[in-house]
């Protein structure tokens, strides 16, 4: 079985964004940028599914290919990837911001000339936040999608998926080809050893463009402003819980 | 212009956050239609036709329905939209699920996380954990919207909307409902909490983690939450958690305990009206938002709020 995972170059999650005083954006110069953290455990659960682990039988995947969309440095995106297990890579060179829409366009490309068995995606990019990409991808390819999965089972033409759901869980059954994006507890990604980060380094990656598949990234939303968010006063420090309760009596929360 | 709202419901009746979804609808100036898809759910497009400023309920109903699924939803909602402009969903897990599948099939880029409408294509949303908000205008001819329920009011129950039949889609569908596990507890829903007793990681282990948070929540009538840190120590499940990857909160009473107060936690419960930090560490960012913070250990400080809660008659 071929595994898919796309991955995103974002800045690094232990960092602030600023916001450009001009309000045109936000400033990313000279700020360390990573792969996003659940795209990082999406390659890891295909890793997995390779090495045997996770729960998953060994070779259940037999390939396992990182695509990444985005500029140039991308490639140390997938190097990362790479590093961490995958067997190669496919960089789609795009400069600027690639809305989801556009993205899972690209990823549909792909995915047509590749053929894999089961794409597993973060269900989220911690820049923009969007949360979409993963259902795109389902829909604009006709395939099922399990999303926010917490646990993955594969068992002969189908994965049974346990998804994160407000109030618990929930698990389904979807025929592959499928869809999964990852959620937080899905599996813990390893640190990617010496050793692996050189042999990553000899793995090939492809070069591509988003013409490659006829996909257009123009943006369709215009971000007209960019602000920082109101900020929140900070309060005052109390000495006991007595006069902590006094205070939540005089404001009316209890 | 007509848009409609996909409500958040269990069948029997609608979550409040299809009342706020109404809300960000109205402030887009159109008629405002709510859809209710689901099996056996009377009770729901009953409800949801008492939303105020609804012009009409379709009600949905049919096995393929029963638990909301995204594939369904799609075969369901995209023949609809060519009566309408624009479609809003919650941001809870069954909208952020099916809205983009949505989307993608009408070739339109949704708005996701949307916490203000300022016109009928112009709309506000966090980027970066909230550590951003942009302004975006979106000028395709439909338009899809995941609404942040938390950011606007509940529209009343005093409406008389009427309801109408509409098929559920037949299928097959290449997903199947196998099972789930849904957390029993006699506490009040996370994101419709009025009051919300979080922990971090410094409670240390699970069993810590409940047996210090739950008695004080039941003394508040709170939810208990958690940060992305105690939900990744395994200490709390992840639906109990708070931030940018987790839910986004906004009760009356946020209290935060042993939470550091990590950018990504911060995203989720800012817009909370009065929050408590209690933390031993005084440099915690948390302290930056709290209203009231108090530096102590939680092993002290949490069985002492309880007496004085007790004393002050809570």
């Amino acid at each position: 079985m071929k595994v898919l995972v796309p991955v995103k170059r974002v800045l690094d999650y232990n960092l602030k964004v600023r916001v450009k005083p001009d309000g045109s954006g936000v400033d990313l110069s000279n700020l360390k940028m990573s792969i996003n953290p659940f795209c990082e455990i999406a390659i890891e659960e295909a890793v997995r599914m390779k090495e045997g682990g996770g729960g998953h039988a060994k070779d259940s995947a037999t390939e396992v290919v990182a695509v990444s969309i985005g500029p140039e440095q991308a490639q140390e995106t997938l190097r990362n990837a790479l590093a961490i297990g995958a067997d190669r890579g496919i960089l789609v060179k795009a400069d600027g911001e690639v809305e989801p829409l556009a993205v899972a366009k690209i990823l549909k490309g792909v995915i047509e000339a590749e053929k894999p068995d089961l794409v597993i995606l973060g269900k989220q990019a911690i820049d923009d936040d969007n949360n979409a990409t993963a259902q795109m991808l389902a829909a604009l390819l006709d395939w099922p999608q399990a999303t926010f999965a917490s646990k993955v089972v594969l068992a002969g033409n189908k994965a049974t998926v346990t998804r994160e759901v407000d109030g618990g869980l929930q698990t389904i059954d979807v025929d592959l080809p499928a869809i999964i994006s990852t959620d937080l507890r899905l599996n813990e990604p390893r640190y990617a050893s010496l050793p692996n980060i050189m042999k990553a380094k000899k793995k090939p990656i492809d070069a591509k463009t988003p013409a490659d598949y006829g996909v257009d990234t123009a943006p369709r939303l215009k971000v007209t402003k960019t602000a920082e968010p109101g900020k929140r006063q900070a309060g005052i420090k109390v000495k006991t819980t007595a006069e902590l309760v006094g205070k939540l009596k005089e404001a009316g929360v209890i | 212009m007509a848009v409609l709202v996909v409500a958040e419901h269990d069948n029997a009746s609608v979550k409040d956050a299809t009342n706020k979804v109404v809300t960000a609808a109205t402030a887009m100036g159109a008629d405002v239609d709510v859809l209710v898809a689901g099996s056996n759910a009377g009770g729901a497009a009953a409800a949801a036709a008492k939303i105020d400023g609804v012009r009409k309920v379709l009600h949905a109903d049919g096995a393929t329905l029963a638990k909301q699924m995204a594939e369904p939803l799609e075969a369901l909602i995209v023949p609809l939209m060519s009566g309408y402009d624009a479609v809003l969903f919650p941001a809870s897990t069954t909208g952020k699920n099916a809205a983009p599948r949505v989307a993608a099939k009408l070739d339109v880029m949704q708005v996701s996380g949307v916490i203000g409408i300022e016109g009928a294509d112009t709309f506000v949303r966090p980027i970066y954990a909230g550590n951003a908000i942009i302004t975006v205008q979106d000028s395709q001819p439909k338009k899809v919207l995941v609404v942040q329920p938390t950011a606007f009011k509940a529209a009343g129950n005093g409406g008389s909307a009427s309801v109408e039949a509409t098929a559920a889609p037949a299928g097959p569908f290449k997903s199947a409902f196998v099972s789930e596990e849904m957390a029993k507890s006699d506490r009040p829903e996370l994101t419709a909490a009025k009051r919300i007793v979080s922990g971090g990681r410094a409670l240390g282990s699970s069993e810590e983690f409940h047996k210090v948070l739950e008695p004080l929540a039941d003394k508040l009538g709170a939810a208990v939450g958690a940060s992305r840190a105690a939900v990744d120590a395994g200490y709390a499940p992840n639906d109990y958690q708070v931030g940018q990857t987790g839910k986004v909160v906004a009760p009356e009473l946020y209290v935060a305990i042993g939470i550091s107060g990590a950018i990504q936690h911060l995203a989720g419960m800012k817009d909370s009206k009065v929050i408590v930090a209690i933390n031993k560490d005084e440099d915690a960012p948390i302290f930056q938002v709290a209203d009231y913070g108090l530096v102590a250990d939680y092993k002290t400080a949490v069985p002492e709020l309880m007496d004085e809660l007790g004393k002050a008659g809570v």
